[in-house]
């Protein structure tokens, strides 16, 4: 008899491994990798992840992007993200591996970026011990992750990981971390599929009530000065959201602006269009978020660069919220009609709402809006002094811009400072997903390695990483990551030889006392383009933008482009700390500014 | 309560709406590293926890419950929640205070060391309160109390001049009257 059983597992035992159900920790991680659509991987190998990266070498059906810097793995995995609309994956090693990736997790964590992160971790047995390369990943990412695992047993990884993916896709997207012992690697066990697990536990509210729909119609038929404020949740939403937002705005004729991560997600150069708003967004945008009386939030979060001092942000406005979580609505600004739920359904219900109730018929009202706006607009916010010796950063985009007219296929990723909003401002986003910044945490060293995962996932696309000098010392290492994956980034350095923001508060608010925010010591980027084996050019005068950039445009290489900018341009407009939407500056006037900023203002960052 | 969480960010106004206290239920995966995701929100926000405790309470569910009295403005309270709801092993929160009416209970163990006629007094005061006697030494007891905190507060104050050596506390237990779940 038992005989007879253990012949009878045997054979299911065989029978499994001939259907490739068991199998080592190692190999699980592939399989699961691969049934959750991830081809790539960005990572860095170590000790504790040695079994993986030998899985990774045997099956050969994963293609594997060596960073030179795991914060860059996890940047790179963001870009891939951003620029796909899938999950981006990264792997890194225990202890430093793990610390060095934390940056770069809190970054999508900030930014709303679905990523999956493998950590390696002591065995299991060494855990607490302070053994070689230990560091308590999961609480040190407890806080910058939506969720984090330690998987301590074979039988729960395949789940765990399954899982992680849903986590970090559904509702608010977010980056999850899975710290694996390495004998959890070792060890063998039965491969679940990701069909075969029951995903009850997180099921996020995606639909919309209808009643909230219905009051948030009524306030949108009858408004007279609307304005629709959209954000980065569209673009989390999906090709389909965007798409559907902007016909949803062209119906209703209305004004729209975006935030920084909002960007792409409606037409640039359509005439609803008002620009970027907030801290060094548009006059007209700002203006009209002051004046609505009507304001329809998709996706947005009210953060702190958008709103201004709170208790004068939009004071006339009824203001309706659609948010997939709970928790970005009433956080900063209470709003009259909160609505849970995936933007995409939002709006869908939104516009069937629209046609049933005949649209807005305020026809007159919504036409002296539209004047008032145009009023502002005339103001011409974005104009700057241009000159013939000096190159001025916002004349170098504006080449750039015109150099990239009609193509679809061009990426653009940021560091962070100056030249991030210059970008902002003055390039071209006509569509989702082709813009990416580090918006809610800023992060200096964000836009070559979040390049190099965009190249990757469009080979032939034209990546550019709009970059100061500063920002790009802090992830150069990734210049080789570029040069072996024959990943043909373009990296446009706006050179002011400045830590150009922090210089702008330190004139307007620290007495033009510039405390060690020279970049002193630069080294010479064509030559390091060289040395890497890329492409160096070197722009110091306006007359030579259009061919050098030209020349950038068709290099099929790594190339930086070194552009000698103006070096105490201020980026205008701005609203300065502490004050109203309608406070804005828009000149570079310096007693202006001074007399702008008050203590209180000084004080926030 | 950490006052910078209600305030603005640009720091010039500072809400003027009254905090409340919130009993909150909240039902969790027992699983590790849950109660540290759920301080560590606390902590971190800058929210501030009154009493917290935690046991299991459904073995074949795997499931713990978590009170935490906490307090904050209408606006700083329904953040902690939506917070809250966003860790993943948390299956539902509740407030129970704003759900209505629902009992609140904690345990204390309270050590008074005296004499004469303070011992006596303090046995009487003990009797009044219907606090048991767990423990006693010809020069101590530790009385065990339940009941509602303010109860508990009482007592304490009182035994304060009897010789009170030192209090353990479990923190508020609450569960919403009647037949409904929490
Ligand atoms: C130097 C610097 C200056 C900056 N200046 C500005 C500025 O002038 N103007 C500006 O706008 N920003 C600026 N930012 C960026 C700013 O810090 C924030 O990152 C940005 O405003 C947040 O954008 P968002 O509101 O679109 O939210 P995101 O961070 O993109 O968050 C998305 C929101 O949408 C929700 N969401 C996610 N998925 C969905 C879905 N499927 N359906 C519905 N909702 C969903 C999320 O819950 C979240 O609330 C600046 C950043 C830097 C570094
Ligand atoms: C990692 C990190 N450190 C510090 C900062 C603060 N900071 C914001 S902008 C900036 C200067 C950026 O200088 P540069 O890259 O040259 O860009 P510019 O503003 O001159 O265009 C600094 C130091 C940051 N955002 N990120």
């Amino acid at each position: 008899m038992s005989t007879n059983t253990s012949i009878i597992e045997k054979q299911e035992k065989e029978e499994q491994k001939t259907n490739n159900m068991i199998m080592s920790g190692a190999d699980m991680v592939i399989q699961a990798l691969l049934d959750n659509g991830i081809d790539t991987i960005f990572g860095y190998p170590g000790g504790a992840v040695l079994p993986i990266y030998d899985a990774i070498f045997q099956s050969g059906k994963i293609k594997h992007i060596l960073v030179r810097h795991e914060q860059a793995a996890l940047h790179a995995a963001e870009g891939y993200a951003r620029s796909t609309g899938k999950v981006g994956a990264a792997l890194v090693t225990s202890g430093p591996g793990a610390t060095n990736a934390v940056t770069g997790l809190t970054d999508a964590l900030l930014d709303s970026v679905p990523i999956i992160c493998i950590s390696g971790q002591v065995p299991t047995f060494l855990i607490g011990n302070d053994a070689f390369q230990e560091a308590d990943t999961t609480g040190i990412t407890r806080p910058c992750t939506k969720h984090n695992y330690l998987v301590k047993k074979i039988d729960k990884l395949a789940e765990t990981i399954h899982e992680a993916f849903h986590v970090a896709k559904t509702g608010r997207p977010g980056p999850v971390i899975i710290d694996l012992p390495k004998d959890i690697q070792f060890a063998e066990g039965t491969y679940k599929r990701p069909d075969e697990i029951k995903y009850d536990k997180y099921q996020p509210q995606i639909k919309p009530q209808e009643s909230q729909i219905e009051k948030a119609i009524n306030l949108i038929i009858s408004a007279k000065k609307p304005v629709f404020y959209t954000g980065g949740g569209v673009i989390n939403s999906g090709k389909e959201a965007c798409d559907l937002m902007t016909e949803f705005v062209r119906e209703t004729g209305f004004p729209i602006t975006s935030t920084l991560m909002g960007l792409g997600s409606y037409p640039a150069n359509d005439k609803q269009w008002l620009g970027m708003l907030g801290m060094h967004g548009t006059y007209e945008a700002n203006m009209t978020m002051h004046d609505c009386d009507v304001m329809i939030c998709i996706g947005a979060r009210f953060d702190d660069r958008v709103t201004g001092r709170t208790d004068a942000f939009a004071p006339f406005s009824k203001k309706i919220h659609i948010d997939i979580d709970p928790s970005s609505i009433n956080k900063n600004i209470h709003v009259d009609v909160p609505i849970v739920s995936d933007a995409e359904l939002a709006i869908k219900a939104l516009m069937e709402a629209w046609k049933k109730h005949g649209g807005n018929k305020n026809k007159t009202e919504l036409e002296n809006w539209w004047k008032l706006i145009e009023s502002w607009r005339n103001v011409k916010c974005l104009s700057y002094k241009n000159s013939e010796e000096e190159i001025k950063p916002q004349y170098a985009l504006e080449r750039l811009r015109e150099a990239i007219k009609g193509r679809d296929d061009v990426f653009v990723t940021t560091e962070v400072g100056q030249h991030q909003m210059w970008a902002a401002q003055f390039l071209p986003f006509n569509k989702p997903n082709h813009w990416m910044t580090s918006g809610g945490l800023g992060t200096m060293g964000y836009g070559l390695p979040s390049a190099i995962g965009v190249q990757t996932a469009h080979p032939d696309a034209l990546v550019i990483d709009i970059s100061g000098e500063a920002s790009f010392q802090m992830n150069m290492q990734e210049l080789g990551t570029a040069i072996q994956y024959k990943l043909p980034v373009k990296i446009f350095i706006l050179n002011n030889q400045w830590m150009g923001m922090v210089r702008q508060w330190q004139e307007l608010l620290h007495g033009e006392r510039y405390s060690e925010t020279y970049s002193n010591a630069l080294p010479d980027f064509v030559k390091l383009a060289n040395a890497y084996g890329g492409k160096g050019i070197v722009i110091e005068k306006p007359s030579q933008l259009d061919e050098k950039i030209k020349e950038m445009i068709e290099s099929d290489v790594m190339t930086i482009v070194d552009v000698r900018v103006s070096k105490n341009e201020n980026c205008f407009p701005m609203i300065p700390s502490g004050k109203a939407h309608n406070d804005m500056l828009l000149s570079p006037s310096a007693e202006e500014i001074k007399n702008a900023i008050g203590a209180a203002g000084k004080k926030l960052v | 309560m950490n006052t910078e969480a209600t305030q603005s960010v640009y720091g010039e106004q500072i809400y003027k709406e009254s905090k409340d206290s919130h009993t909150l239920s909240i039902l969790v995966d027992n699983e590790p590293g849950v109660l540290a995701k759920v301080i560590g929100l606390f902590s971190g926000r800058g929210y501030n926890i009154e009493s917290l405790t935690v046991a299991e309470t459904d073995h074949d569910k795997n499931l713990s419950r978590i009170t935490i009295v906490c307090t904050g403005t209408p606006m700083v309270v329904e953040q902690i929640k939506n917070q809250l709801g966003r860790i993943i092993p948390v299956h539902k929160v509740s407030d129970l205070t704003i759900k209505g009416p629902h009992v609140e209970r904690e345990l204390a163990l309270v050590k008074v060391a005296g004499r004469n006629e303070d011992r006596i007094e303090a046995i009487r005061t003990a009797e009044i309160f219907r606090a048991g006697v767990v423990d006693s030494t010809t020069d101590s007891f530790t009385f065990e109390i339940t009941g509602r905190s303010d109860k508990i507060d009482a007592f304490i104050k009182l035994m304060l001049p009897l010789g009170l050596v030192e209090i353990s506390r479990t923190g508020v237990a609450a569960l919403s009257r009647g037949k409904e779940k929490s």
